[in-house]
């Protein structure tokens, strides 16, 4: 029997298809604004994320991926509520756990832990008033409370490090340092712990293009090593078709197309799908046939 | 700037707390929803805070009856200054609603009068303190330069020194002083904090685009900052204002009972002096210091109030959340007796069966 | 190091003007003080020696004709080296005598009240602030008009309630000035200091709470909804943690940067509350400086206030320089 569509590995660069168990299952996941009148940002949206894997979540804005991804990760603020579905992580020892049943004290523990995040633009992400140390040294304190003082300075380095920062920058604030810089500090936060699921919100948006390769490039070798699922938010759907091994294009809160890069470039199937598709310019091809014909894409 | 970022807080903190209205709003959860209102014009605004909260409205109808007080009941009593009552008249004596002074005079004739007297005074100060902070605020963080240090520096300057110790300075040398002179010293001394946060808001407005704009169509920097940039910043002068309004009615009763008030008139603050000098404390006379203070504090609180409001419609930030927060409580705890019945229910259900 | 250096230069230049003020203020306002004053003189009985004549020369004009660019000179000189005249009223005491025994009385009550104040307001703002949708919201009303009671009628209020009709504390004063003829180094006049200081330190608090409550609290709902405060919340972090180093450490920076404006009214209000209470500090000296004329006194008293609050400003500045990095880096 063929293995549904959702359910197919993941690539690697040198072609081999790795076989890989699912480490995250949301399913009919709803989430709405309650105001008046409600506003449904997110309708019963199903996706599983697999080990290794990296998933793109691709839509214009207002679509719903911010909230979505908010969602999952329990961060949904008054008056966004999850109205309906489960979010299940699967631990790599095994163990399920539902996202919704945690709260307090354990959904404390469990967070950046097994599940971390990336925000959209890091330019106010981190905390103006406190070193990058402090912010860094935080998350030790509060999840491996027997780390020493030592062990939180050497891992400090060694995460700046492993992102292209000088390790000389712990003792840096936010304001000190340029747009590129306070991203990959984020990323190397958002490692700290090794989580098994990293989501990224637009991090690459707020940056110019040759920063945005060289922060893609680390974060695809940072893979390579560590092993985490990805789920990469963006309204870039060429970034996307680069990096991804599958992409979820959301419209008006519904997935409407999920299926493996190629198959989307080659094949797309949702008509909305096909005009994101169209809606960019491509380096090749004649020029002005974009503008004229939507040619090029 | 090592200044710039005190600035912004200067301004942040004599605001209120409020941040610039038009902030680029992203698509965070909360953000979206900011985003949404904010499209609505600043007077529905108006309209629909009006009904959605109580402190708006209980804000201005206690003003609004203030204002009716003072305006209304002196036609119908007699003058504050009529000394040929007995003295020290209880309230319901003698057909004085709140009694009379040691000197013999109607406290309620003092009341209406003597609130003529505050209001107007705290208006004047409050119109002199707007004129001049947008003088040296809006035009200086517009203008920029040279011209934006210098009217900066003696606004902070005038900002620190202290305020009430240079009223009484002034007050002190001149002997014969008018209503009108108490609000000039007034409103004086009391604009600087006002000329910051404005000029905070002007030179974040500068790099606005429809500025920029008009600027490249060369349009003569009086017109823009008349025609752009004032009407924008409307709701954050109105807050100062009032703020203003309510600084000069406590400092004009802090003037007039120290004795340096307006000579030969009637004001809440005046009457308040007479009462100390008249021992109303150690006397009980409960009846003539009460009253002024409580309508002081009535009149400024209620404005404050208004203030707040207002405060809440620039910053959408303030708004969301506290209603919103509640009405997702609600629902949760519906959810919860739902969830609850349905087991229950279930249960009930099992019983019959088994 | 350069923020430091620019906000002494400020205060300066703002003692400097604080000065010229008091210089020009009797030269240019209608009325003729020196004449007024030394006629006052006159009157009293007292001899008016060279000495007094150029005190009151110096610091309200001459009608001789010394430029006034010499006089300007002169009096900078003379308030330079300390000399900031003799009081007329308390003849012959200097105005420095006498603004010496009063300063302790003010910077004690209205400092620790202030202190005390400010710490509370802060802290009970951001609670509120933090706990946004519940109860603690409806605290902000009240807070609100006990905002704009005007001080000195709360300590009348006070002295009505507590000493006139419970007698729990005393009326006026300092001090016992039956039992203590003077201030002594002893535990029983220091407790009957505290005694007499409760009610002033009271009104003082109670109405100056309010104000940097309500801006503490505005300033904590803004901040919460900074991308930060949701960083610090995905990452797990104590709400214990998230509350004191990302939410009010970003929070109090306003109230701190803005502790000027709210200490000009502090010291308002307490120059009236000491009239109210006859408490033996700055402020009821200047009020008695103004009542008698004594505008030597006054401008002394004047000066040192003013002195007291730039002073005061300068250690928030510096506290302020110290906790925002930004402020620190940046020019």
């Amino acid at each position: 029997m063929n293995p549904p569509v959702a359910a197919q590995g993941s690539h690697r660069a040198d072609g081999a298809v790795r076989a890989a168990d699912p480490v995250l299952t949301a399913r009919n996941v709803s989430i709405d604004y309650e105001v008046e009148p409600a506003v449904h940002a997110v309708r019963d949206v199903s996706l599983t994320l697999h080990r290794g894997e990296i998933l793109g979540l691709a839509g214009e804005s207002g679509c719903g991926k911010t909230t979505l991804a908010y969602g999952i990760n329990q961060l949904l603020r008054p008056p966004a509520a999850l109205k309906a579905g489960t979010v299940t992580f699967h631990d790599h020892d095994g163990t399920d756990i539902d996202l919704g049943g945690l709260h307090g004290e354990s959904l404390r523990a469990f967070r950046w832990d097994k599940i971390s995040m990336v925000f959209q633009g890091a330019m106010n992400s981190l905390n103006p008033v406190i070193s990058i140390r402090a912010q860094l040294f935080d998350v030790f304190t509060t999840h491996r409370p027997g780390m020493s003082k030592k062990e939180k300075e050497e891992r400090s380095q060694e995460l700046l490090r492993k992102v292209g920062v000088d390790p000389n920058r712990l003792d840096s604030f936010a304001h000190q340092l340029s747009g590129g810089m306070r991203q990959r500090v984020m990323i190397a936060m958002a490692l700290a712990l090794n989580p098994q699921v990293m989501i990224m919100d637009e991090p690459t948006t707020a940056l110019d293009v040759v920063v945005q390769r060289g922060i893609l490039r680390e974060i695809m070798r940072l893979r390579e090593e560590f092993n985490f699922a990805v789920i990469f938010i963006t309204h870039d759907l060429p970034l996307l078709l680069e990096i991804s091994d599958r992409i979820a294009v959301m419209l008006q809160g519904e997935i409407v197309e999920l299926d493996t890069a190629e198959n989307i470039y080659e094949n797309a199937q949702h008509p909305y799908t096909q005009r994101l598709l169209s809606s960019f310019p491509s380096l090749t091809g004649e020029r002005g046939s974009f503008i004229r014909t939507g040619e090029g894409a | 700037m090592a200044d710039d970022i005190r600035e912004q807080q200067l301004a942040a903190q004599a605001s209120g707390g409020g941040i610039a209205p038009a902030q680029i709003i992203e698509e965070t959860p909360t953000a979206v929803l900011a985003g949404k209102v904010d499209k609505v014009g600043v007077w529905r605004r108006f309209g629909q805070q009006l009904r959605r909260s109580p402190k708006l409205a209980i804000g201005l109808a206690m003003v609004v009856a203030i204002v009716l007080f003072t305006v209304v009941v002196p036609f119908f009593t007699a003058s504050p200054f009529a000394l040929d009552n007995p003295s020290l008249l209880k309230p319901g004596e003698g057909g004085h609603l709140l009694g009379t002074t040691q000197l013999g005079a109607d406290v309620l004739a003092q009341l209406a009068h003597g609130g003529r007297g505050s209001l107007l005074i705290g208006l004047t100060a409050g119109a002199i303190t707007v004129v001049l902070s947008v003088l040296f605020g809006v035009v200086g963080g517009y203008i920029g330069g040279w011209t934006d240090e210098i009217l900066f520096l003696i606004s902070s300057v005038i900002l620190v020194i202290p305020g009430l110790p240079l009223m009484i300075v002034f007050s002190s040398y001149i002997p014969g002083r008018s209503i009108w002179l108490i609000a000039g010293i007034l409103g004086i001394t009391s604009w600087a904090g006002s000329a910051i946060v404005l000029r905070s808001q002007a030179r974040s407005l500068r790099s606005r685009d429809y500025v920029a704009a008009s600027r490249v169509a060369g349009e003569s920097p009086w017109r823009i900052i008349f025609v752009e940039i004032i009407p924008n910043l409307l709701p954050l002068a109105a807050a100062q204002f009032l703020f203003a309004v309510v600084a000069a009615i406590l400092g004009e009763a802090g003037l007039s009972f120290l004795g340096l008030g307006p000579t030969g008139s009637v004001t809440w603050g005046t009457m308040l002096n007479d009462a100390q000098l008249g021992a109303a404390l150690t006397r009980g006379a409960w009846w003539w210091f009460i009253p002024p203070g409580v309508l002081i504090a009535l009149l400024g609180g209620a404005l404050s109030l208004v203030n707040f409001s207002i405060d809440e419609i620039i910053n959408p930030k303030l708004r969301t959340g506290s209603a919103q927060a509640k009405s997702v409580r609600e629902a949760r705890r519906k959810h919860k007796e739902s969830r609850r019945a349905a087991k229950s229910a279930r249960a009930e259900q099992k019983k019959v069966t088994s | 190091m350069k923020f430091y250096v620019r906000r002494f230069a400020f205060y300066l230049a703002t003692l400097w003007f604080a000065v010229t003020l008091n210089f020009v203020l009797p030269r240019l306002l209608p009325g003729d003080p020196a004449t007024i004053l030394l006629q006052k003189l006159a009157r009293q009985g007292g001899e008016v020696t060279p000495a007094m004549l150029r005190s009151v020369e110096l610091l309200l004009g001459t009608s001789d004709g010394a430029s006034v660019w010499s006089q300007y000179w002169s009096y900078l000189g003379s308030i330079l080296r300390g000399d900031l005249g003799v009081s007329i009223s308390n003849y012959p005491e200097q105005v420095t005598t006498l603004i010496g025994q009063a300063l302790p009385w003010t910077l004690a009550l209205v400092g620790l009240a202030t202190i005390i104040s400010f710490v509370l307001g802060v802290l009970v703002g951001a609670y509120v602030g933090w706990k946004r949708g519940t109860w603690a919201d409806h605290i902000i009303p009240a807070t609100t008009f006990m905002q704009s009671v005007p001080y000195f009628w709360l300590a009348l209020l006070l002295i009505y309630i507590f000493s006139v009709t419970l007698g729990w504390f005393p009326i006026i004063g300092g001090w016992d000035t039956w039992t203590f003829d003077n201030p002594e180094a002893s535990f029983a006049f220091l407790k009957d200091v505290i005694w007499h200081g409760t009610l002033p330190a009271l009104t003082i608090i109670l109405s100056s709470v309010g104000g940097w409550l309500l801006g503490m609290r505005n300033m904590t709902v803004s901040t919460l909804s900074e991308d930060y405060i949701t960083t610090a919340e995905a990452k797990g972090l104590r709400p214990s943690r998230i509350f004191m180093t990302y939410a009010v450490r970003n929070a109090a920076l306003p109230s701190i940067a803005g502790f000027t404006i709210s200490l000009g009214f502090v010291v308002a209000g307490s120059i009236v509350m000491e009239q109210v209470f006859t408490y033996p500090g700055l402020g009821r000296l200047m009020i008695q400086a103004v009542q008698g004329k004594d505008y030597a006194l006054m401008q002394g008293v004047f000066l040192v206030i003013t002195l007291t609050v730039l002073a005061a400003n300068f250690i928030m500045d510096m506290f302020y320089g110290l906790i925002d990095p930004r402020a620190r880096n940046n020019g």
